[in-house]
């Protein structure tokens, strides 16, 4: 039987900074494999190393130790310029975007094939293709600020699978956007990985994305690898700390309702109560819960009353309130319900 | 009010001053502009750190920015005469105004570049690009509003050197302004070459500024 080789092979890698004398160990013996149409993610808080991890990927930081082994190629035995012919290869975004803002959308989608030397007729072909796939056919001639932060993360996709390459690596690509904009980029990122068959490393401190989209999770803590396995496996058992750390302080299903605030909102039978409480924590993106409710259901119209204990954060439950209110309901709040 | 031999000197002491500042600025940027570039990528977190050469260059500029200007014309006169043949009138004045503005033009121009983006550098290194091509593709056009107002305010610094000059018989409006408004106390000649100069570094500055407005693709419109 042939084993088939991964696509990315991290091999005992480790990294560290030097920095005002102190040694920061950013990385710390990481092995990791990636197999070739795989979305694997890497999650961890903030400062882990996973920027420092995906930097290296493509060599864009050195390792201290260890190597990086690309479809069989080791970058550490690679010249300078062997490695950015390897780059063009490669695709990148990143949080911030980082368009260049004096280009505009089709010229920033040029840019890597110009990098690459390919003709200027070829390459506006190529930028339309990608428009294309990306929904923004009508944006060639803009420039990105005149685009919403969603409009202008597709066109640093567009622009990063501009050369096709093999691998698209993500850092942080949706953390500056909002849910509704983060949902529509990570189906596009899905679409790309099942039409074109491209391996997508996604780094992310949120659960949630590689929730909906990772076939395949690492978990990094404090420069180590602590867990990695299928996202099911690691997510419903995990094994580590870290893991469980990261699991449940994101999980809402395990929050814990500290907050002080209560409202009694009042059905008075304009409304049926179930899609208004659902849809409210749907739109919010929050949890209440329900410490008193006494409600009837007549003829498919509520009525009654509920009493609702909010989040702690009082921009969600401002968030809920006006929500509730803007959506006809009488709210009241109540003053000492809990303490 | 003025004579005709007047207002023929004035006339030719305008021209004299917009040669001068048109060449010393082209000079002073064929030399400013690699040394800007060479500040910022071999700076520590650069794109072609070499600690030990930035910290000459470094030192280097900031010595030429020290020295009054005034001073600089007297010091450099064997380098005049040896470029120029001569160390007055107004092309041996473009001499010292470019040793004068190549370090203050290559910190403007460090400061412009050091102003792009880095996560748009890292992109373009991301995508296999090399240093020349990041400088050429990245850093000189996300940097190009920056450098347009820079250039504007180096070309109305060189005009006031020029003028300066005239001090030390540089030629131009400041040397018309200082022989007859100063020595011969002839206060309308002076007011004429004062208003004159105004009115050049005015045109100047709004003509630098709308460029720059109108080539700045971050504006929304
Ligand atoms: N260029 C650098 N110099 C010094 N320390 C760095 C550098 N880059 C990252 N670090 C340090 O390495 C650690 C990991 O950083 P990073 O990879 O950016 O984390 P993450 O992306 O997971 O938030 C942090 O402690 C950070 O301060
Ligand atoms: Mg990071």
């Amino acid at each position: 039987m042939l084993a088939i080789e991964p696509l990315i092979q991290l091999i005992d890698l480790g990294k560290e900074y030097i920095s005002q004398g102190a040694t920061i160990v950013a990385l710390n013996d990481i092995n990791l494999e990636i197999f070739s149409g795989d979305i694997f993610g890497i999650i961890g808080m903030s400062g882990a190393g996973k920027s420092t991890l995906v930097r290296c990927i493509n060599f864009l930081e050195k390792p201290t130790t260890g190597t990086v082994v690309l479809d069989g190629n080791d970058l550490s035995l690679l010249s300078e310029k062997e490695i950015r012919k390897l780059r063009q290869n490669i695709g990148m975004i990143f949080q911030q975007f980082n368009l260049l803002m004096q280009r505009n959308v089709e010229d920033n989608i040029c840019f890597p094939l110009e990098i690459a030397g390919v003709k200027a007729d070829e390459r506006k072909k190529r930028s339309q293709e990608l428009l294309e796939i990306v929904g923004l056919s009508d944006k060639a001639k803009s420039y990105p600020s005149q685009l919403s932060g969603g409009q202008k993360q597709r066109v640093a996709i567009a622009r990063a699978l501009s050369t096709n390459p093999k691998i698209l690596l993500c850092d942080e690509a949706t953390s500056a956007l909002d849910p509704t904009t983060t949902s529509s980029i990570l189906s596009l990122l899905k679409e790309i990985n099942k039409k074109l068959g491209i391996t997508i490393v996604i780094i992310t401190h949120e659960m949630s994305v590689v929730e909906r989209i990772c076939d395949k999770v690492a978990i990094i803590d404090n420069g180590e690898l602590a867990e990695q396995g299928s996202v099911e496996n690691v997510f419903s058992n995990p094994k580590t700390d870290a893991a469980r750390k990261l699991v449940y302080h994101n999980n809402n299903a395990v929050m814990e309702m500290k907050g002080k605030r209560c409202i009694r909102i009042v059905f008075d039978g304009k409304s049926s109560f179930e899609p208004v409480i659902a849809n409210m924590i749907l739109e919010c993106r929050t949890q209440v819960n329900i410490l008193f409710a006494d409600t009837k259901d007549i003829k498919g119209k509520a009525f009654g009353q509920m009493v609702l204990q909010l989040p702690e954060d009082s921009i969600q439950a401002d968030k809920i309130i006006n929500y509730l209110k803007n959506n006809k309901m009488i709210v009241e709040e109540l003053i000492d319900y809990v303490n | 009010m003025l004579t005709e031999t007047m207002i023929n000197e004035i006339i030719n002491g305008t021209i004299a001053t917009l040669y001068m500042t048109i060449f010393s600025t082209l000079f002073s940027y064929l030399f400013a502009f690699p040394l800007g570039i060479a500040l910022v990528i071999t700076r520590k977190d650069g794109l072609y750190p070499l600690l030990g050469v930035n910290k000459v260059l470094d030192a280097i500029v900031n010595l030429g920015r020290s020295i009054p200007f005034i001073i600089l014309i007297v010091v450099v006169i064997p380098i005049t005469k040896l470029i120029a043949g001569k160390s007055y009138g107004p092309t041996a004045t473009i001499v010292p105004l470019v040793i004068a503005a190549v370090p203050f033009i290559a910190r403007l121009i460090e400061s412009s570049l050091l102003e792009v983006d880095n996560g748009v550098i890292e992109a373009a290194q991301s995508m296999g690009a090399s240093i020349p091509t990041i400088i050429l593709k990245v850093l000189i056009p996300e940097a190009k509003t920056s450098l347009i107002v820079g250039a504007t305010i180096a070309t109305g610094t060189i005009i006031s050197y020029s003028a300066m000059a005239g001090a030390v018989g540089g030629g131009g409006l400041g040397d018309i302004a200082i022989r007859y408004g100063y020595i011969r106390y002839q206060t309308e000649v002076m007011m004429v070459t004062v208003i004159l100069l105004v009115i050049i570094v005015q045109i100047l500055q709004i003509i630098g500024m709308k460029i720059a407005t109108k080539t700045d693709k971050r504006i929304r419109n």
